[in-house]
């Protein structure tokens, strides 16, 4: 009988432990998130500011000629000048000048360009329109730069607030959700800069990664574990092989990549393509060997009848083993290219970490990946990319955790199949 | 429960404990008692030796299966009754270390030979298992994957006969007609075991094994099982593996006593279940060991 009182409160002891070091890891997982939230939900907003801007003519188009290629060289900078005078007049020197110009983003002049670019007609209108603020400004706005420190401690000096404050007392400074942030590349300024660039690199990489290495992923994993003769000993080899292959630090894989791809094949460096291909190396074994697990799981039963009924070896194992085995390798699949989308030091070392603004339209224009990016602006001391970093990260855990319940929702509704 | 499916080391260690153990008992069972020979077989197996590895599981065993018969292999666990109904198509293959020896003739073809193509004999040669296996397909789909692999329906009209046939046959169309679209596996045991047994009748085989149809089944079950494979035997030759003797009883002409893969005895089953001539035979029957 005390033999059963010691033996209950072990039990009730283990659960405790159980539960404690959940607890922990979960309060751990909680800290993370508040604080990458807490850093980075206002980067979703981004300031704007309303200008007046007259399309003038004699700026614009002297000659009248209504033509993009001679309109294009125009100083549209000079409209954007003149609409800030507008607002706020009456500010004396060169030096309180360009500061009052430095309010507004310079995408300012670009932004114009485009809707001329668009419709040439706008010559000679008036237009009220907005445009970015200036990063400064926009953190003044967010409050992350306080109003109340000293002068000499803030990056917006008494004058700057003033004319920030005649700006929001007209209510033409206001916050917009922040579409910069899903539609631009990256910058050097960090009002203008945004992850689509990263993102389209990553998507072209793990493309890549998806039709090279699900294929032959599986196609491996199914001869491994249904055609190879068992007992022969480089079926053996070439097992152990692809185990270990598994714990290699993808940093080596990326050397490896660098060395293949780019010194010997020549590929271009920076490129989603090479990314893709180092990336499919180190996803082939996890996809390999969660792929011959879900073989092994299946029933030997199910082949046998397959085979008993006169199916040939192929048969029996694309029509019966292979089905039943494929939400397995669809949730290793998917694990394995999380595990890529997640990857930067391979990609770093095939020289994807680059500043690049444009976004890349094929899979061999240079690009950086989601983590690369997050990695960049990490690196930078602005207050404007610290926001957009935590954002980048929240983007990247969306998609991890959206692929992830992709593959347990996979996995539980085929079972349900099945069983 | 023990698997006879699954040849395992432990497996093959139980016969060779056994053959120690038979060494003190000092009986001879390496010529087989009884008739082996039959009028008009369908079968002929010859000096038949099967090896897993190094070790003998089957040993020299020769005999003959007739047509239209229900022949019943008994004897106790590990004794190679399961192996050598798996020789009979080949299914002993699929085991790596596996060697079978002997000659094994359906209609007047060794099947083992080399060249034999193994897919058109267990086509002719079926399988039932011991657990239920049916595909984790729909049922419809379970009978009509041997006719359509093996071309045996024109168009769907033909396919939709088989599957009807041959459900009808096996005793369970009138049980599942209605929900021909759910799959397999929401059967119960005896129907999933019939489903199989009209998934093998469904490609026309000339024999089917059984491996101990009913071992996995209740006794009501068990009962439609043994009363179809009555039915069956007017048109297919039936080879049956079973532990229980009063199904061997039951459902078979013939008998066969297996024990440490020697073939004991064979002869007609009545003869078998009332004056066993062997020894062993007769302390098996009566429940001495086994």
């Amino acid at each position: 009988m005390n033999n059963l009182k010691s033996r209950q409160a072990k039990e009730k002891r283990f659960q405790l432990y159980g539960i404690f070091s959940i607890l922990i890891a979960l309060s751990l997982l909680i800290i993370l998130f508040v604080s990458i939230v807490s850093q980075g939900y206002t980067a979703f907003k981004e300031t704007r500011i309303q200008l007046p801007i007259n399309f003038n003519e004699e700026i614009l188009d002297p000659n009248n000629t209504k033509d993009w290629n001679i309109v294009k060289k125009a100083n549209f900078n000079k409209l954007v000048k003149n609409a800030v005078d507008e607002i706020i007049p009456g500010v004396e020197g060169r030096g309180n000048k360009r500061k009052l110009y430095k309010l507004i983003s310079s995408s300012a002049e670009y932004k114009l360009r485009d809707l001329v670019e668009e419709n040439i007609e706008i010559i000679g209108t008036k237009e009220k329109i907005w445009v970015l603020a200036d990063d400064d400004v926009d953190m003044l706005i967010k409050g992350h730069i306080k109003r109340d420190l000293p002068e000499s401690e803030r990056r917006i000096d008494n004058q700057e607030l003033q004319w920030i404050a005649i700006l929001e007392s007209k209510k033409i400074i206001k916050k917009f959700f922040n579409k910069t942030l899903f539609t631009k590349g990256d910058s050097a300024e960090s009002e203008q800069s945004g992850i689509l660039g990263a993102l389209i690199g990553s998507l072209f990489a793990l493309t890549i990664t998806l039709v090279l290495s699900f294929p032959i992923g599986i196609a491996t994993a199914v001869y491994l574990e249904e055609f190879a003769p068992k007992n022969n000993k480089f079926i053996d080899f070439v097992e152990v092989n692809i185990n270990n292959l598994a714990a290699i630090p993808s940093i080596i894989f990326g050397l490896l990549g660098l060395a293949i791809f780019l010194n010997f094949f020549g590929m271009p460096r920076s490129a989603p393509l090479v990314g893709g291909l180092v990336l499919s190396l180190m996803t082939l074994p996890t996809i390999i060997i969660s792929s011959r697990a879900a073989l092994k799981s299946v029933p030997p039963s199910i082949k046998e009848g397959a085979l008993g009924l006169g199916a040939s070896n192929v048969q029996a194992v694309f029509q019966h083993v292979v089905p039943v085995a494929l939400p397995g390798m669809f949730t290793g699949t998917i694990i394995g290219m999380a595990q890529a989308l997640g990857e930067s030091a391979p990609l770093l070392i095939i020289g994807m970490v680059a500043f690049i603004v444009d976004i890349p339209q094929t899979m061999t224009d240079p690009a950086t990946a989601l983590p690369i990016q997050i990695y960049l602006w990490a690196d930078t001391p602005e207050r404007g990319f610290v926001e957009r970093t935590s954002a980048a990260i929240m983007v990247l855990l969306v998609f991890l955790v959206f692929m992830n319940s992709l593959a347990v929702y996979l996995r539980k509704k085929y079972e349900k199949d099945i069983n | 429960m023990y698997n006879e499916n699954l040849i395992t080391e432990e497996n093959i260690e139980m016969i060779n404990e056994n053959f120690i153990e038979d060494e003190q008992l000092k009986i001879d069972i390496s010529e087989t008692v009884g008739d082996i020979h039959v009028e008009d077989p369908r079968i002929i197996a010859k000096n038949v030796n099967v090896f897993y590895g190094e070790k003998i599981a089957i040993n020299n065993v020769s005999i003959d299966i007739g047509k239209n018969e229900v022949l019943a292999m008994i004897g106790p666990s590990g004794c190679g009754k399961s192996t050598f109904l798996r020789c009979l198509n080949r299914m002993n293959d699929t085991i790596e270390s596996c060697k079978v020896q002997g000659e094994i003739y359906l209609d007047n073809k060794n099947i083992l030979e080399k060249k034999t193509d193994v897919v058109p004999l267990r086509a002719r040669v079926g399988m039932v298992f011991q657990k239920p296996n049916p595909f984790p397909k729909s049922i419809y789909d379970n009978v009509a994957y041997g006719p359509k692999i093996h071309g045996l329906a024109k168009n769907k009209t033909e396919l939709d006969e088989i599957v009807f046939n041959s459900l009808e046959r096996a005793g369970l169309l009138a049980e599942v007609k209605d929900r021909l679209n759910s799959p397999g596996t929401s059967l119960s045991g005896g129907q999933q075991q019939r489903l199989c047994i009209a998934r093998t009748i469904a490609v026309s085989p000339e024999v089917i094994l059984m491996d101990e149809p009913c071992s996995a089944l209740d006794p009501i079950a068990t009962a439609k099982v043994e009363q179809l494979i009555y039915e069956l035997k007017e048109n297919f030759t039936i080879v049956i593996v079973t532990h229980a003797m009063q199904q061997a009883a039951r459902v078979s002409q013939r008998t066969a006593y297996f024990h440490l893969g020697n073939l004991v005895e064979v002869g007609a089953t009545e003869k078998i279940f009332t004056t066993p001539q062997h020894k062993l035979t007769e302390s098996y029957i009566t429940g001495r060991f086994g």
